[in-house]
């Protein structure tokens, strides 16, 4: 079953290498929209400060968003994806796999690339570093939801707008408490409770997502 | 059974309205007359709540039975569910507006009961995007049963661990605990069936209409079609 996982994982790796762009371009969109954000509410150092978490959240989701519609949707067009819905492993390791790899591609660079927006948005040392552990933690449950949002609208007309009408509201209470352990941070409050929840977001999804979206995928294939 | 439930729904709801307008004080605290839109207000926020467990639990009967009527019936409820999540947001924000000086507070019960209204929209959407009935029965009903996890959170969201951290608007969340006068009481809870009662009505009026459009290609609908002439 690991070595299904394993092989999955390496091959929507592989395929990503040969396509880089897909991946920067998600990256890209992450960085343009976060930089929007000064030139329209104003470069005040204090607005800034205070916007930064929930504008480096909404970014993250909508980036996340953008990216999810590429999870099944080459699988599913020449054909990969019901043979994966064929073989004999479970299929919930085999889509672990998926999201996991398509984590690594969009979620992982969001993590990353975060002191750059706690520059921007002059958010002290601290923040930044809880900033990061929170999207490390958030990113993957991001994923794990989108997961099945993509598999539900998988080959609908319209599937990009509907994704995220079906998955926003899902993500809201990841996004709450992700840019509310930001700003606790930023205030030298504590902030146990709120890695505790999201840690608890990200234990629940990866427990149940993998099987929700293998059975939306039987669903939107069949 | 429609006309039932219509007409008991007409006469809970104007026998609770009358019951709340003449029976019960003329001030609530400073809040003066404008409490009294308590009597939609809650009865709206519970069939919102309800209607959304109602059409998961059909939902999933739908899936593990594979029944079509169950489909239809939460695909029925949808609208009903949709209508009384606005009714209670709005409802809502007028009495903010009046008691508390404002429309909107952003507490958590009233949050997520805008997510519940999201989850209702992103239902309804999902099934009228998937032209073929199954497909889009099935992936809707999964999604309501995904989205199952959101109601709990706006039931207990009121019962906050920590007041200082939680908002302002809805404080407390018990309804007989010996603070609300009885006629108030009274007149709430039975808006409240009124309510309950108008969603059988609504519901079952909407899946006759689901049925007859889905099954038009029957015999025994288009029999019933000629008979009407």
């Amino acid at each position: 079953m690991f070595k299904a996982f394993r092989c999955i994982v390496m091959r929507d790796l592989t395929l990503a290498m040969r396509r880089r762009t897909d991946v920067l371009t998600t990256l890209f969109f992450f960085i343009i929209v976060v930089s929007l954000f000064p030139l329209g509410a104003g470069t005040e150092k204090m607005i800034l400060q205070k916007i930064a978490p929930g504008v480096a959240w909404v970014a993250a989701l909508l980036a996340s968003m953008l990216a999810l519609e590429r999870l099944f949707a080459s699988d599913f067009a020449d054909g990969t994806l019901e043979q994966l819905l064929l073989t004999p492993q479970p299929l919930f390791v085999l889509v672990l796999g998926k999201i996991f790899a398509h984590w690594l591609l969009t979620g992982l660079p969001l993590v990353l690339i975060a002191p750059l927006v706690g520059l921007q948005y002059y958010l002290p040392g601290d923040a930044v570093v809880t900033m990061m552990l929170a999207l490390l933690i958030g990113t993957p449950v991001l994923s794990l939801i989108g997961a099945i949002g993509a598999a539900l609208t998988l080959g609908l007309r319209g599937g990009g707008i509907l994704l995220s009408l079906l998955i926003l509201p899902l993500y809201i209470p990841v996004m709450v408490y992700g840019a509310g352990v930001v700003s606790a941070s930023a205030m030298g409050t504590d902030l146990q409770a709120y890695f505790s929840i999201l840690s608890g977001f990200l234990i629940l999804a990866l427990v149940l997502s993998p099987i929700a979206t293998a059975a939306a995928l039987r669903i939107s294939v069949e | 059974m429609v006309p039932f439930f219509g007409w008991l729904a007409a006469i809970l709801m104007a026998g609770g309205l009358y019951w709340g307008f003449f029976e019960t004080p003329d001030r609530l605290s400073d809040q003066k007359e404008y409490y009294r839109i308590i009597y939609i207000h809650v009865g709206a926020a519970w069939m919102s709540m309800w209607l959304y467990v109602v059409m998961a639990a059909w939902a999933l009967a739908g899936l593990v039975f594979q029944t079509r009527l169950s489909f239809m019936i939460a695909k029925a409820v949808a609208p009903t569910g949709a209508i009384a999540t606005f009714l209670a947001l709005w409802t809502g924000a007028f009495w903010g507006k009046t008691s508390w000086g404002t429309w909107w507070d952003w507490d958590p019960r009233m949050t997520s009961e805008l997510i519940l209204l999201f989850l209702y929209m992103g239902y309804m959407a999902l099934q009228s995007a998937i032209d073929d009935p199954r497909r889009a029965d099935r992936a809707a009903s999964l999604l309501a049963l995904v989205g199952l996890v959101c109601v709990p959170i706006i039931f207990w969201s009121i019962n906050c661990p920590d007041p200082n951290e939680c908002a302002a608007l809805h404080q407390t969340s018990n309804p007989g605990g010996g603070n609300m006068e009885p006629n108030i009481l009274i007149a709430m809870l039975v808006t409240a069936f009124a309510f309950w009662m108008y969603s059988f009505a609504a519901i079952l009026m909407r899946v006759r209409n689901i049925i007859l459009e889905r099954e038009r290609h029957t015999t025994w609908v288009n029999e019933l079609l000629e008979e009407k002439g």
